[in-house]
């Protein structure tokens, strides 16, 4: 974007431009978009671009090596598992299960968490040091250590995993939500709303939430990472998804028995979770430096 | 401050008032009979079975239960284990110290490394430095921690062979257990050999620490870094600038002090996290820490287990966030609670 001023008219971004402007000088953090965008492709067309059924065994195809080895062949690009099955598909649908789960996760937690928060935000008076403090020591405690409290009573499987992480990452947007509405509604233009005759419900919906789409953003992409290491780490460790379903933690779980011989097998399911934690953090470290930024100017 | 004191007392006691009465219900929400999963006695004969209901009062009502039920925890009556039979107090006293050995000398690496580093970074702030440090911190706290185990084990055990590969210490050693904690148990034993278990000991450390270690220091560092950094922009230090004081005398004098007070209880936080990670790395390493435990006890169904292992890691994780939470309060009464990790 040119500086100089050459015309009349000045530009006056608006605050999703200026953010945009903001993000791109950062090149690391697009690089991250990038990555972000190809791991969304990749798990929206998964069925169409994977060669294989990832849960195809074949018996004569035993851990072959990736295809830039010396023995590997160029029809399993990635090799193959103990099983035979084609790693490449399965690092795909492994994408697909490991991110996409975590995206619905983030949602419904994003969902809850920003209605209870509103609502506890709101409310006056009654609230007891009692509730804060729990909510505040509960923050405290990892999502990890509190899903796997959940699942230690639940029983192990995907779905109580899924719930575990869900519920454990509803607290940080209640506690988000509860402090960003609580500090707006002693501003000036949710008084002019107040004036004007609306309910809570409207201030609510159509002052403050508007507000607060970045700030849910930001911390949107947090819970995306925590997300998806929670649910790979509770595949790894058995907990969550089972054997030969192909999520990524618990394909490097079935890896780690042929590491010695096939480390291709915990290398590229372990990568592959590497690189979408690693484009998100760097996308959700770019919005909040910009952020930053264009409040400071 | 008295007040404060007796606030978070009173706080703390209705926590572990609440957890133990969860861990209680935990008895009648898992499948099976109430009393086997409080006592851990599956299948005892008829008289026995029924001195346990007494111990327990099963035939008085719920809240009665729950009460003689706190006795019992007190007494230090956990219950035995359905798996191996043993009482869970010793369980639980054998593999928690070992977590938090593990969990403290990671701590104590990642201070070590991650303040040095993230002062660097502050100072040096928007030149080549600190851009450095970042990237290199966004890769620490990218990778998954299990990863970067089995990454090392792959590396360090089996193609260079420069570490063991699990456990805590090898089979050839005994020990005297004392504390739990394996490098005071050789301190204070009395072995001849003493040198020689000691490396064999700090060998194997290495790996598993390093790798629960990475995590935490990239998120030191960051810490760190964003405090050097609002604490260099403030006006007593451009004040003590426009005084003449050279870059080093400031930052020795003022930026140092300033930029570490608030955030000690952050670091002091990840505690937390460490501990998480370091149960799932106690998985791959077969540490003989309460994580392995507590997802062998998962595995086999050992209810009795859980519930305990449920009780012992939420209740150390809430009174250390809790207690650092009191002593920040005491230290510094303007700041009314703990802010979270901004990185």
């Amino acid at each position: 974007m040119s500086r100089f001023k050459l015309y009349q008219e000045e530009f006056h971004p608006s605050p999703l431009q200026h953010t945009w402007l903001e993000f791109k000088e950062n090149h690391l953090a697009v690089g991250g978009l990038c990555c972000f965008l190809f791991f969304v492709f990749i798990i929206l067309l998964c069925p169409l671009l994977a060669p294989f059924d990832p849960l195809m065994q074949k018996t004569d195809a035993i851990l072959i090596p990736p295809a830039w080895e010396a023995n590997g062949g160029i029809i399993n690009v990635f090799g193959t598992d103990a099983l035979g099955r084609d790693l490449l598909s399965r690092v795909m649908y492994g994408c697909r299960m490991t991110f996409g789960i975590s995206i619905i996760l983030v949602l419904v937690a994003m969902f809850v968490g920003v209605t209870l928060g509103a609502v506890a935000g709101m409310s006056r008076g009654v609230r007891s040091s009692v509730v804060n403090h729990t909510l505040d020591s509960i923050m405290a405690i990892p999502t990890l250590l509190i899903a796997i409290i959940i699942i230690a009573i639940l029983g192990t499987g995907l779905v109580n995993s899924m719930w575990a992480i869900a519920l454990a990452l509803t607290p940080q947007f209640i506690h988000q939500t509860r402090d960003f509405v609580r500090q707006e509604r002693k501003k000036e233009y949710v008084m002019a709303a107040k004036l004007d005759g609306a309910t809570y419900y409207q201030i609510v919906t159509r002052s403050i939430l508007p507000n607060m789409g970045e700030m849910l953003v930001v911390q949107g992409t947090l819970a995306l990472s925590i997300a998806i290491l929670d649910i790979s780490a509770l595949g790894f460790l058995n907990l969550g998804a089972q054997a030969p379903s192909p999520e990524l933690g618990a394909m490097l779980s079935e890896g780690i028995e042929v590491a010695y011989i096939a480390p291709w097998s915990i290398a590229l399911p372990g990568g592959a979770i590497f690189l979408m934690m690693l484009s998100i953090n760097l996308v959700g470290d770019g919005l909040r430096s910009a952020l930053r930024s264009r409040l400071l100017h | 401050m008295f007040k404060v004191i007796l606030r978070f007392s009173n706080l703390v006691i209705l926590t572990l008032l609440v957890l133990s009465f969860f861990s209680f219900l935990l008895a009648y929400l898992f499948p099976g009979e109430p009393l086997a999963n409080l006592s851990g006695v599956r299948y005892g004969s008829q008289e026995q079975l029924n001195t346990l209901a007494e111990v327990y009062h099963l035939n008085s009502n719920f809240l009665l239960q729950y009460w003689h039920y706190l006795g019992e925890l007190f007494v230090g009556n956990w219950g035995v284990s359905f798996s191996s039979g043993l009482p869970l107090a010793t369980e639980i006293a054998r593999t928690l110290p070992a977590s938090i050995e593990l969990s403290t000398y990671a701590l104590i690496i990642s201070m070590f490394i991650g303040l040095p580093l993230g002062f660097l970074a502050g100072i040096r702030h928007h030149k080549t430095t600190d851009y450095a440090l970042l990237s290199v911190s966004v890769l620490g706290y990218s990778i998954p921690v299990f990863w970067l185990a089995m990454l090392m084990i792959v590396v360090f055990s089996l193609q260079l062979g420069w570490f063991p590969l699990s456990g805590r210490l090898s089979l050839l050693y005994e020990v005297p257990k004392v504390s739990g904690f394996i490098m005071l148990d050789i301190w204070w034993s009395d072995l001849d050999n003493k040198s020689a278990i000691f490396t064999d000991a700090l060998r194997h450390l290495i790996l598993p620490t390093l790798s629960i270690a990475a995590f935490t220091t990239t998120v030191i560092l960051r810490i760190t870094r964003r405090s050097v950094i609002e604490t260099m922009s403030s006006d007593y230090i451009q004040a003590a600038l426009a005084r003449g004081l050279t870059y080093s005398q400031i930052l020795f004098r003022h930026g140092i002090k300033n930029a570490i007070m608030p955030i000690l209880p952050l670091l002091a936080m990840q505690f937390t996290t460490l501990l998480t990670n370091a149960m799932i790395v106690e998985v791959i390493f077969s540490w003989p820490g309460i994580g392995n435990w507590l997802i062998q006890a998962i595995y086999q169904r050992d209810y009795p287990a859980i519930r305990v292992g449920m009780l012992a890691v939420s209740t150390l994780v809430v009174s250390f966030t809790m207690t650092i939470d009191l002593l920040i309060r005491l230290v510094d009464p303007k700041k009314s609670k703990v802010e979270r990790v901004a990185i």
